[in-house]
């Protein structure tokens, strides 16, 4: 629904009204219609260029806006800006929409939006191949920008639509101009929501209060697509560090709305009367691990193999999530319930095959060489995992060394390129949300590029030549034929083993109403009811 | 007395700067990259470099260390490597909490565990000993997220009397202050009124004993009298010892009571930034605790010359 300037003025100094004499009757912000949410961790870093955090990007959403969104069918849909494209597929003219405005006031310009466009593709794993096949970006004026490429390629409209591990957030030229290297502390947007600076705490809260000056789209929300309408003053995110007490506190009507309820704890919520629990991401995420491809015995495809024929998903989803209506097996790298999921070798990855396993292992002439797993201790989401996958890989006659560590020393270690008897690492797993593991492009475990690509460092060029040749693809079929491939190789070579999907819920006062269905949590939309 | 003050605090810089080099050394030394915290998991290697770059991170240890004394000097303890806020504005929001918590909870401990100290002392081995003693080892034996979600269930949850979590300063009034810190103490203080009365009756119990107070007695002072201005202020040197100690770990960190009730305290600032390896907000915290364990001790000295008038400096 679009808001009309004058009402939306008008709303703007009733607001302003109505703050002034709440600081005058004592009552704190809190007490106007503010959603009040606890997100899966606390906001440090503000950046969604610079970082790929979930909450980060999740904070990006609020404040920023897209020149694309993607909708609940995967179709790319006009944001703020429209596209036409030439008949040669090379020549993309973008047109910002009327009424875009930053939140300090000043309009959205084309120039604006390249600068933007630039920061984001100098790290974005799709912004940077995408670069490699752009021969020029030109502003033509104020609201429209040209967009040259050398060849075909659908990398520009599903990049600037990405919803995930860094979308294509639109931010001022003086704030896009800084390098992705170094976090901004300009908090401009263009989003339907402003950040308050004054009251950010890191790791423990943050306030946004409604852009009154946002105009949104006519058609109705989609995921990123769509108008995004805010109905409430303002939200603030409180970071709680003991799930139980986010729990608590949402029976005890303190907050209204939890991002994601632990397992474990699902049952003190399904059954409260004014507490809905609801799976709000359609696709969810999946789990899998990682084998460092550069040390024996991982640098030898049987083994990779072996060790993937080891590992049976159920084990693995039974320890980390337990209730089977929140999990599946899935032996689809690009993920189940995604356009480009295939599950070539699901007979053997899925279930497992210890016999397989000790068969591969014994044709690769493994001599015994310690696998070193990297097992974090203090994240629920990824704890689990390397537990059980040690467990397997013993069982199928691998001498495994776990390595405990917080998540934290994880992350950092699994950029360690030394030997694993030099401190390095040989099996680490994690988890993406499907929604951008989709593509080959988004899937970021399937850069096969050596030692310049992701944590493992699997050298596969003809993996590098499908995702060109998917970049390149005219249709989605023949982009699904090529994902197909993709998927063959990637379990042939030990790309990745997957260990399963599962969907996390949320859960949230019954008072409040209007949360989208979508694989990231947006905040449009959502209105409390009157009663 | 003022001299030694003088000297005291001057002998703490020298301990300051051994502490300061210490962390910064250890925690150079300890597997972390802020970068890759920063960057989040699907980093590459040589985006890594970049921000390492940015962060300053690639020059020498000697020439990060140096640039970080020289911040010191100038009284600024850096920003978070990862929000980009001074830490010394981090740390003076989570101060609050923190303070409110460790005096909330002395002042609870002091109220009620000298007195009951006082009383089991008067007649060991006795009923009301035996009740306090009881009540100590159940202090010390129930964690304190036990008493936390406990207190939690039938306080917040069963009876509506007082919110789960969070914290509200006292400018947004009396009673939304105090409301969020009452399970926290009641939680928390367990523990130190457990310990502080058991100290406060062995002392007392050793005291008795002592020839003055038989003195005391043949020359015909009431008991209560004995009690109280005899017994009590000579057995205060090691209370005042352990409340010293007790409020140093208080305002050092309470990460469960913190995380259980959600109190944004320096306990979780800590915790988070080490998990975070921010280098500049574990820098500045040790710091601060340093300090605060030089100036408590320095108080607990001074506080024994005035119980023990035998004591000088």
């Amino acid at each position: 629904m679009k808001i009309p300037m004058k009402t939306s003025k008008f709303r703007g100094l009733a607001l302003a009204t109505a703050a002034a004499g709440l600081v005058l009757t004592g009552m704190s912000p809190a007490d106007a219609e503010t959603l009040r949410v606890v997100m899966q961790s606390g906001l440090r870093n503000t950046d969604p260029t610079v970082t790929t955090a979930f909450i980060t990007r999740d904070h990006g959403y609020m404040i920023y806006d897209t020149l694309l969104g993607l909708d609940s069918d995967f179709n790319v849909q006009p944001q703020m800006a429209d596209w036409e494209v030439s008949d040669d597929g090379k020549t993309y003219v973008f047109t910002l929409r009327d009424g875009l405005e930053w939140h300090d006031g000043a309009p959205v310009t084309a120039e604006d939006c390249v600068a933007s466009i630039n920061r984001w593709a100098s790290v974005d794993g799709t912004g940077m191949p995408l670069m490699t096949m752009v021969e020029s970006i030109e502003v033509i004026d104020d609201t429209s920008f040209r967009v040259v490429l050398t060849t075909p390629t659908s990398l520009l409209l599903a990049g600037l639509s990405k919803m995930s591990s860094r979308p294509a957030f639109m931010m001022p030229k003086r704030v896009a101009d800084l390098p992705a290297s170094e976090p901004l502390t300009d908090y401009v947007g263009s989003g339907p929501f402003k950040f308050v600076a004054d009251e950010f705490q890191p790791g423990l809260k943050v306030a946004y209060v409604k852009n009154e000056d946002y105009v949104p789209r006519d058609e109705p929300a989609s995921w990123t697509a769509g108008g995004k309408v805010v109905n409430v003053d303002r939200v603030e995110w409180l970071a709680m560090p003991d799930s139980m007490t986010a729990v608590n506190a949402l029976q005890n009507d303190e907050v209204d709305f939890i991002q994601q309820v632990p397992f474990d704890l699902l049952p003190l919520v399904e059954n409260a009367d004014d507490i809905e629990v609801e799976i709000l991401d359609p696709l969810g995420a999946w789990t899998y691990f990682r084998m460092n491809h550069l040390y024996p015995p991982f640098d030898n495809k049987l083994v990779r193999q072996a060790a993937i024929a080891a590992t049976d998903q159920n084990d693995v989803l039974q320890a980390l999530v337990g209730n089977p209506d929140y999990y599946q097996t899935c032996a689809a790298v690009m993920g189940c319930g995604n356009v480009n999921g295939d599950e070539y070798g699901k007979e053997w990855v899925v279930n497992g095959d210890l016999e397989k396993a000790k068969a591969l292992l014994a044709e690769s002439g493994y001599d015994g060489t310690p696998v070193v797993i990297m097992a974090p201790t203090d994240l629920a989401m990824a704890a689990p995992q390397p537990i059980v996958i040690g467990d397997a890989l013993r069982k199928a006659g691998f001498n495994v060394e776990m390595r405990m560590m917080d998540w934290q020393t994880l992350a950092t270690q699994q950029g360690n390129q030394a030997a694993p008897s030099e401190g390095g690492w040989n099996i680490f797993s994690t988890y993406s949300i499907l929604a951008t593991s989709g593509d080959p492009f988004g899937n970021t475990p399937l850069s096969t590029d050596g030692r310049k690509s992701w944590a493992g460092w699997p050298d596969v060029p003809e993996i590098s030549a499908l995702r060109l040749d998917y970049a390149k693809a005219a249709t989605a079929e023949e982009q699904k034929e090529i994902a197909k491939k993709i998927q063959k190789l990637a379990i042939d070579e030990g790309v990745v083993g997957p260990l399963g999907q599962f969907k996390i819920p949320a859960a949230y006062n019954t008072q409040w109403s209007g949360f989208l269905e979508a694989p990231i949590t947006l905040f449009w939309n959502v209105s409390k009811s009157e009663g | 007395m003022f001299p030694y003050v003088i000297k005291r605090v001057l002998s703490s810089v020298p301990v300051m700067i051994v502490v300061a080099i210490v962390v910064f050394a250890i925690l150079r030394l300890t597997p972390g990259d802020p970068a890759a915290v920063l960057a989040g998991n699907d980093a590459t290697g040589e985006q890594l470099d970049r921000i390492r770059e940015s962060m300053g991170l690639d020059q020498p240890l000697l020439v990060q260390l140096v640039t970080w004394f020289r911040q010191l000097l100038s009284g600024d303890l850096g920003e978070s490597l990862l929000s980009g806020i001074p830490v010394t504005r981090m740390i003076g929001e989570r101060l609050a909490p923190t303070l409110s918590l460790a005096v909330g909870t002395m002042g609870v401990t002091i109220l009620l565990a000298i007195p009951m100290g006082i009383v089991a002392a008067r007649k060991p081995g006795g009923v009301l000993d035996r009740a306090v003693m009881s009540f100590s080892v159940l202090g010390f034996s129930i964690p304190i997220f036990v008493t936390g979600y406990v207190l939690i269930y039938l306080l917040a949850l069963r009876f509506g009397w007082l919110p789960v979590q969070g914290y509200r300063p006292m400018s947004d009034g009396l009673w939304a202050y105090a409301e969020r810190l009452i399970m926290p103490i009641m939680a928390l203080s367990g523990v130190y009124i457990a310990l502080v009365a058991r100290i406060t009756r062995s002392s007392i119990i050793e005291v008795m004993g002592e020839d003055f107070i038989r003195t005391a007695r043949s020359k015909g002072a009431p008991e209560r009298r004995i009690l109280m201005r005899h017994a009590l202020r000579n057995a205060a040197v090691p209370i005042v010892t352990v409340l010293g100690i007790g409020v140093a770990s208080l305002i050092t960190g309470v990460v469960v009571t913190e995380s259980v009730f959600n109190l944004p305290g320096l306990g979780r600032l800590v915790v988070e930034a080490v998990l975070a390896r921010d280098y500049p907000v574990i820098q500045g915290l040790i710091l601060l605790f340093s300090f605060t364990y030089i100036l408590i001790n320095l108080v607990v000295d001074i506080l024994y010359t005035v119980f023990d008038p035998r004591i000088r400096y």
